[in-house]
């Protein structure tokens, strides 16, 4: 049996869970070897039917009266109990933020490696993983020892499928907890008020980097993304220099885009940069310099000065708009 | 305040990079090596807490002595002490290299032990979380602010939609995101002074690893056939015209 850790944010699934059933599917079949859910949290049970659709035979619902909001000790400890009892080959969570926090401490627990962020799966005594490195810009093939295998799938890699399961149970697991496993956890949520399109969900990315040269030079772009109805973001450049915040950073250290259309305008194109725009349908380069590395990764380029072609542009869009 | 931050050295890749024979690492011939970004944040959130609190600053790392360089780096902006876990520059595994760091430092009691969320180049995600479960202290992972108050510290991670609070007890340890802070860059003097710091040196031995490397390769890339729509503001109008054509503006 193959134990997938399902996240979910007050019963609402996270895609990137739906995507690790696919892969764990794939990986439970030449084992043959089913695959199992485990669901914590509030409202954890209302997804259980939703997993039946995904191919999971058996949920596993992990309950305390405090499993409430997120408390990280307590539920790798909780894990590491179900691990305990019904003994699974590989356990395994979404490379999100949580799942591979969770997945470290159940690995911390266990005395096990954890491969983070896998993106293939060879079954074997070692198991053989390919991973992310360098935040994808890089891959890695390796072996896992030990068991269970412990490991995390990158989001956004494979497609989630449904593939109905032809059993479905669900059963209540009780670990015993105690005060001192939520002493880490989640005591408020704050809600921020955010206006506009946010840059992971926007259509149209307008990016600056070091060549747009000022905090003020990026009122410009803001124009231009108004206009577009787009978002504005930079690269560590400019959020280094303080001309942008960082949660507008586009990279491995930053936010991931996948817009239409990116416009990056002053950004050479470094490697840790494009990987946050791997997601990109098109993109358009404007840099003063042609032999910029990020003519050889964009689709269209327009060479010159940005504080010359941005306003430029900015004016033929209006005239466009207006006629 | 005692405050000891892990650091790794990798390199600054850039724009293009091309692996080795062997494909084992990155070919480093003419590259520079940096902190990763997200550590580099944490000896800034280091340097701050003891700004604010009193107390001292320590800088530590697992790799070869080239990776003294990073710690240069950091006591030149003001970290007080440097330790290097000195290797021959192979890469050990998360769970080796956390081991060698509570041995390192089992004896030596910090109040707050710093960590990047994830290190740039393995991206294991796992260090500091290993670290504090061997030390039974509380950990925190990913934070992007952190307060202490008395004996608590309050730490906020960024989440889809808002923040997520975590209050902890102290000693703790923290792994930290970039925009955490901005950090600093080192003065004259103090990179003057770096140089009289002293650097404790360990030799640690290696672990069982169990998360093998094999090889590495490149994942594929964007195919790049870049199609010029001019040049300077006259290209105005055959951006316009591409936008129309994509369906950006109609
Ligand atoms: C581990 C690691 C993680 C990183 N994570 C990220 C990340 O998440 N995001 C990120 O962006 N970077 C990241 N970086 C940094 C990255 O390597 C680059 O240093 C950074 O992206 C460079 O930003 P830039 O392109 O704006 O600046 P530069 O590389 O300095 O490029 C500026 C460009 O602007 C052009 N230019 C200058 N003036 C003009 C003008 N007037 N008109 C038109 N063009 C002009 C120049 O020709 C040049 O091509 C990371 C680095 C490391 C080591
Ligand atoms: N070789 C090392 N020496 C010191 N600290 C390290 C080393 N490797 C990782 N770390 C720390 O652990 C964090 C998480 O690394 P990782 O779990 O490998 O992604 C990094 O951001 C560093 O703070």
């Amino acid at each position: 049996m193959i134990l997938a850790v399902m996240e979910h944010d007050r019963g609402k699934i996270v895609d990137a869970s739906l995507e690790l059933l696919t892969l764990l599917r794939s990986l439970a079949q030449p084992m043959n070897a089913t695959v199992n859910a485990a669901l914590m949290g509030k409202d954890a049970e209302t997804i259980a039917p939703l997993l039946m659709e995904h191919g999971v035979t058996k949920v596993y619902l992990v309950q305390n009266e405090r499993f409430v909001d997120y408390a990280p000790e307590a539920w790798a400890k909780g894990l590491v109990h179900l691990i305990g009892a019904v003994r699974p080959k590989a356990v395994a969570a979404a490379g999100t933020d949580r799942g591979n926090e969770l997945m470290a401490r159940v690995g911390a627990n266990l005395g096990l490696a954890m491969a983070a962020n896998c993106t293939e799966l060879r079954p074997g005594e070692r198991l053989g993983v390919t991973r992310l490195r360098w935040g994808g810009s890089l891959l890695e093939e390796a072996e896992l020892i030990g068991e269970p295998k412990l490991f995390t799938v990158a989001p956004h890699v494979v497609a989630w499928e449904a593939s109905p399961a032809r059993e479905f149970s669900i059963k209540e697991f009780h670990p015993s907890l105690e005060e001192k496993d939520f002493r880490v956890r989640v005591v408020k949520r704050i809600e921020s008020e955010k206006a506009g399109v946010s840059l992971p969900d926007a259509k149209v990315v307008v990016g600056g980097g070091r060549g747009v040269g000022s905090a003020e030079g990026f009122q410009r772009l803001e124009e231009l993304a108004r206009l577009l109805g787009g978002a504005v973001g930079g690269s560590r450049a400019a959020t280094n220099n303080n001309w942008r915040p960082h949660s507008d950073q586009i990279g491995q250290t930053g936010v991931q885009i996948a817009p239409d259309l990116y416009i990056a305008c002053g950004i050479s194109g470094a490697i840790q940069h494009m990987v946050g725009c791997k997601g990109t349908k098109r993109i358009l380069a404007i840099n003063k310099d042609p032999e910029a590395p990020i003519f050889s990764r964009a689709d269209y380029g327009v060479i010159g000065d940005l504080h010359e072609i941005v306003p430029a542009l900015i004016d033929e869009i209006k005239k466009a708009k207006a006629r | 305040m005692n405050v000891l931050v892990c650091i790794k050295r990798v390199p600054d890749t850039g724009a293009r990079f091309e692996l080795t024979a062997d494909a084992q690492e990155i070919d480093t011939r003419n590259m520079e090596y940096a902190i990763s970004p997200h550590e580099e944040c944490a000896v800034e959130e280091a340097i701050r807490l003891v700004e604010k609190h009193g107390g001292s600053a320590t800088v530590l790392t697992l790799g070869s002595e080239a990776a003294s360089e990073q710690i240069r780096e950091a006591l030149a902006k003001g970290v007080e002490r440097g330790v290097l876990l000195e290797t021959d520059g192979k890469e050990w595994d998360a769970g080796a290299t956390a081991q060698a760091i509570v041995e390192a430092i089992r004896a030596t009691p910090f109040d707050v032990i710093l960590f990047g969320n994830e290190c740039a180049d393995a991206g294991n995600y796992q260090v500091g979380v290993r670290v504090a479960q061997q030390l039974g202290l509380p950990c925190v992972t990913g934070i992007k602010a952190l307060e202490i108050n008395g004996g608590m510290a309050q730490a906020k991670c960024e989440v889809a939609g808002g923040w997520e609070v975590y209050e902890v007890p102290m000693p703790a340890v923290f792994t930290v995101k970039e925009g955490i802070n901005t950090p600093r860059h080192p003065s004259l003097r103090g990179i003057m002074a770096a140089k009289k710091k002293e650097i404790g040196r360990v030799k640690p031995t290696q672990p069982n690893v169990q998360l093998l490397k094999k090889r590495l390769k490149k994942p594929p890339e964007r195919s790049g056939k870049v199609e010029i729509l001019g040049q300077g503001k006259e290209a105005a109008s055959a951006i316009v015209a591409k936008l129309k054509e994509l369906g950006v503006i109609q």
